[in-house]
Parts: structure tokens; sequence; C-alpha cells
């Protein structure tokens, strides 16, 4: 009879061996996030005469596993400002709960002044050199959209390490190599952002995140779009990327199984 | 080793599914918490005037994130304008940090005109950034920090700093991904080093030119000749020149446009 009820029912110890408890939890140190585990891939963005545009997939890959097809990450504040998130997305989620509970605390104060899109972007950009400063960092990497303290359309970025930086055009991940090229050429930097209508910007997001499909394995043609003026939010959260032309992909030899 | 049981645990026979204290090996950190976002800075004094100069590209790698973001900044001064301030910190290396920092010594240099009803001085205010920076020696702010104003006497003075707090009064400097191409141009310029007196004699007995203060246009031309050859070498320099020039009239703040290759 054995006496050990903790051993009961566990495979025979004199047939298959005492079970290696380090597969369990060990006492180890507390340990914080050193890689992403369910991330999201590029977020895109314009200012144009009178708003922004911010775009996104809704893909959330695990790996190189398309894990999660209709996940949102573009997300609203108040109702000026929309966050776009890449990076992991178990931590987009709790940071989203963190504005949530500050928009919820704006709304109930005093005060009749909401938080606009730059304050967001300080107190995000500032939650994020916290974190990294504690070893333990929020791993994503957000645009921020909507406007300045002057009213003035504004788009601005900030990313697991605190550091922040704006321009007239911005995209996080393989945005920044495939879509900022784009919309550079499109809309040069010296033409002033009052020369872009909203038609020519949204229509330039399009192009990118088709441009995006095609290249970056960890896309969808499913995506959100954003459209911020000072009339509101116009957030589309299931589009489908249209006008695909695969042609291309005829041509392109030299990495598949082909052998001429 | 006894267990709650009373038992010897994790003896041989018995198999428990809940975890034993194992001696697993520590974990390495696979985060880094630094970047570095390229550019320079340069900073030289006349003798009744100082400029801090730097460029406005950020960039992580080889992607350029923004033409448009400026390494110096004016410290005490209003938070949206930054008038009433009289003394320019550049900060060039991590640029998060290079935020914070400044953010901190913005901080100290107002609430030391509150505590003390007079604006600090340079000296103060350089000692002050020495400490902030030894304050993390464990974990350093990843900027090469320069300081700017005028003395007590009016003069020119500028102070330089490494990431932990090390610092030096100097004429001048240049920091950042460009100050080795940079920096001996100015030895070169300002401090006449390897300049001599033509004709003052031969070999050993060849007289050294003497460095003075220069005049204010000579030094503005010296630092956008400086920063348009760094460009032409270096990737990480580019866009936008960033002028801050203090007088006794005040700080004024000029852009001269570079290359955006």
């Amino acid at each position: 009879m054995d006496h050990f009820p903790g051993t009961w029912g566990r495979p025979r110890n004199d047939v298959y061996g005492a079970y290696n408890p380090q597969y369990l939890q060990t006492t180890g140190p507390k340990t914080h996030t050193s890689s992403p585990a369910v991330t999201g891939t590029s977020v895109i963005g314009v200012k144009f005469n009178g708003g922004v545009v911010l775009a996104t997939d809704n893909l959330a890959s695990y790996g190189s596993l398309a894990r999660f097809t209709d996940v949102k990450r573009l997300r609203v504040f108040g109702d000026k400002a929309v966050v776009g998130f890449g990076g992991d997305v178990s931590d987009m989620q709790y940071i989203d709960r963190l504005l949530e509970s500050i928009d919820i605390r704006e709304n109930y104060s005093s005060n009749g002044n909401m938080l606009n899109a730059k304050n967001l972007h300080t107190y995000l950009a500032k939650v994020f050199y916290k974190r990294r400063s504690e070893f333990n960092p929020l791993w994503n990497h957000v645009l921020v959209a909507g406007f300045d303290g002057e009213g003035k359309p504004f788009l601005s970025s900030a990313d697991l390490l605190g550091t922040t930086f704006s321009a007239p055009h911005l995209a996080t991940g393989f945005g920044a190599h495939l879509a900022v090229p784009i919309l550079r050429r499109l809309f040069p930097e010296e033409t002033p952002i009052e020369e872009i209508s909203r038609e020519q910007a949204v229509s330039a997001l399009k192009d990118c995140l088709k441009v995006l499909f095609y290249r970056d394995a960890r896309s969808l043609d499913k995506y959100s779009i954003a459209v911020i003026t000072q009339d509101g939010i116009d957030l589309k959260e299931d589009e489908q990327i249209e006008g695909q032309s695969w042609a291309f992909a005829e041509r392109i030899k030299g990495y598949g199984a082909q052998t001429n | 080793m006894t267990s709650i049981t009373g038992h010897p645990a994790g003896g041989e026979g018995i198999g428990y599914s809940f975890s034993q204290p194992t001696a697993a090996p520590v974990k390495q950190h696979g985060f880094y918490p630094y970047t570095d976002n390229g550019g320079s800075t340069l900073g030289i004094t006349g003798s009744d005037f100082a400029i801090l100069a730097g460029d406005t590209r950020s960039t992580s790698g080889y992607n350029i994130n923004s033409r448009m973001v400026p390494k110096v900044f004016k410290i005490g001064g209003d938070d949206e304008t930054g008038e009433g301030a009289q003394i320019v910190l550049s900060v060039v290396g991590f640029a998060a940090d290079g935020n914070a920092l400044k953010e901190r010594l913005d901080a100290v240099v107002k609430m030391y005109k509150y505590q003390h009803g007079k604006p600090m001085s340079v000296s103060a205010c350089a000692q002050r950034l020495s400490t902030i920076l030894y304050g993390k020696r464990f974990f350093p702010y990843y900027v090469h920090a320069i300081l700017a104003g005028l003395d007590e006497e009016g003069k020119g003075a500028l102070y330089s700093y490494d990431p932990v707090g090390s610092y030096e009064r100097e004429q001048c400097r240049a920091a950042g991904a460009a100050a080795s191409l940079i920096m001996p141009f100015l030895d070169n310029q300002v401090n006449f080093k390897n300049q001599y007196i033509p004709g003052s004699g031969e070999g050993h007995a060849l007289e050294a030119k003497k460095a003075e203060p220069l005049p204010q246009t000579h030094v503005e031309q010296l630092v956008r000749d400086a920063f348009t050859s760094a460009v032409e070498r270096h990737i990480e320099v580019g866009d936008n020149l960033q002028m801050m020039i203090i007088t006794r009239e005040g700080i004024k703040e000029v852009f001269h446009p570079l290359k955006k290759d």
C-alpha cells in the first residue's frame, strides 16, 4: 500500500522513473516579460488637412501562427483620440484597461476639459518609460492620433523603451520599412499637411496596407481604419483589402521550390 | 531536508506532482533597456556668448524615425515657450533617457528659483546635473549632456558630461554619433591646435598660435561648417541644424536645413 496520497494516480515510479518536477513551477526568481507572445504587426498613420488617419490589420500572431484573426488594435480614447497598438496583445489589453479607467475618472471629474491626444501620448510614453526602467516592459509600439492643445492634428509614436517621436506620417514595425517610403513619396515632408485631403490620406493608407499584406508574412487582409477629425472619430473595424493583384508573384523566382 | 509531511522530500520512491524546490538556473534578462537614437551635438563659447547646437534627426538602426526631434532644450523657462530660461541643455544618445534627464533638471532649476527667489547660476546647475547623473550610476542615463549659459561675469560657460556625471568646463565640445568627426575640427579651429605663427622659428622653436575667444558670427559659421561636414560622412546626422545662441539679451533659437539623405 502506498501511504502517500500525493503520489496516487501517477505513473509508477518503478516503471516510468520519478516525475521530474522541473517541468512544474519552481521557486525561482520573479520573472518579467523578456519577449512578447501574441503580437500585432504594423500600425500606420498620416496627418491630413483637419485630422489624422490611423490603420492596422486585425491579426494577432503567435510567433508565425496567425492565431487570432479578428483582433481590434485601434482603441478609442475619449471622443477625439485613437491609439494604434503594435506588439504584445496582452499588454495592449492591459494599457486599454488603464486608459479606460483614466477616461472614466476624467469624465467624472469636475473640470470639463478632456485629455487630448497630446496629453495621452505624454502619459503613455511615461508609462512605457517607467516600466522599462523597472525591467518589466510593456512590449508595445504605439501610435497616438488626435489633436493637440491648440486643436491641430497630432500624430506621435511611443515604444516599449519610452522613445518618442512625431512626424507627418509614421509607421511601426514592418511598416517603418515598407509604408513610410510610400507615404514619404506621396506626401513629401516639406509640403504642408493642409495640402493633403482626407480622401488622399485614406487611400494612401489603404495602399500601404495592401503592400504590407503582400510582403509582411505576419499580416492580414482584414483591417481597421480610424479617421479622426474635429467632428469625431469614424472607426471601421471590419474592412477588407480590395483590388489585390498577385500577378507579380508569378515572376518572383529564387525563394521557393522552383528549379527553373 | 524535510517536507511538511514529515517525510523526506524529493527522495527516491515518492513522485510528488507539486513542485519541489529545485535549483533552477537563474535566467538572464532578454530585455535590453537602451537604444541609440543617433545624432550629434556641439557647443562653443565666446567672451560674451555661448552656442549650443544639435541636428534634429532621430534614428533607430538604419531607419529615420523623424526629421524633427530637437536635442537642445531651454532649462528653467516656461513649459511651452521656454521664455525666461537662461540655461540650455543638449542631450544625445538614448532619447528617452535624454527627455527624462531634461525634465528632471528643468524641475530642479524651477524649484531653485521658487525657493531662493533668484535664478540658478550655471555653475550651480552644472554641479546639480552631475549629481543627478551620478545618482543613476548603476543604471545610467545613456546620454552625453552639454550644459551652456553665461557665468557670473557674463562670459560664455560650457560644461560637458559623460553618462555617469563626470564633468568639466570647456571652451568647446562635440558629442554624439559624429563627435569623433567634429571634435578634431574644433581643436584646430577653436583652440588653434597644430597652428603655428609663420616664420616665427625653425623646428621646435616654431611658435604655436595662441587660442583666444572668437567673435559670435565666426563661431556660428564654424558650427554650421562642422555640421554640414559631419552630415557628409555620418548617416545618423542630418535633416536640420538647431542652434541656441545664449547672450545677455536672452536665448535665440535658429534652425538651418541640413542634407536629408
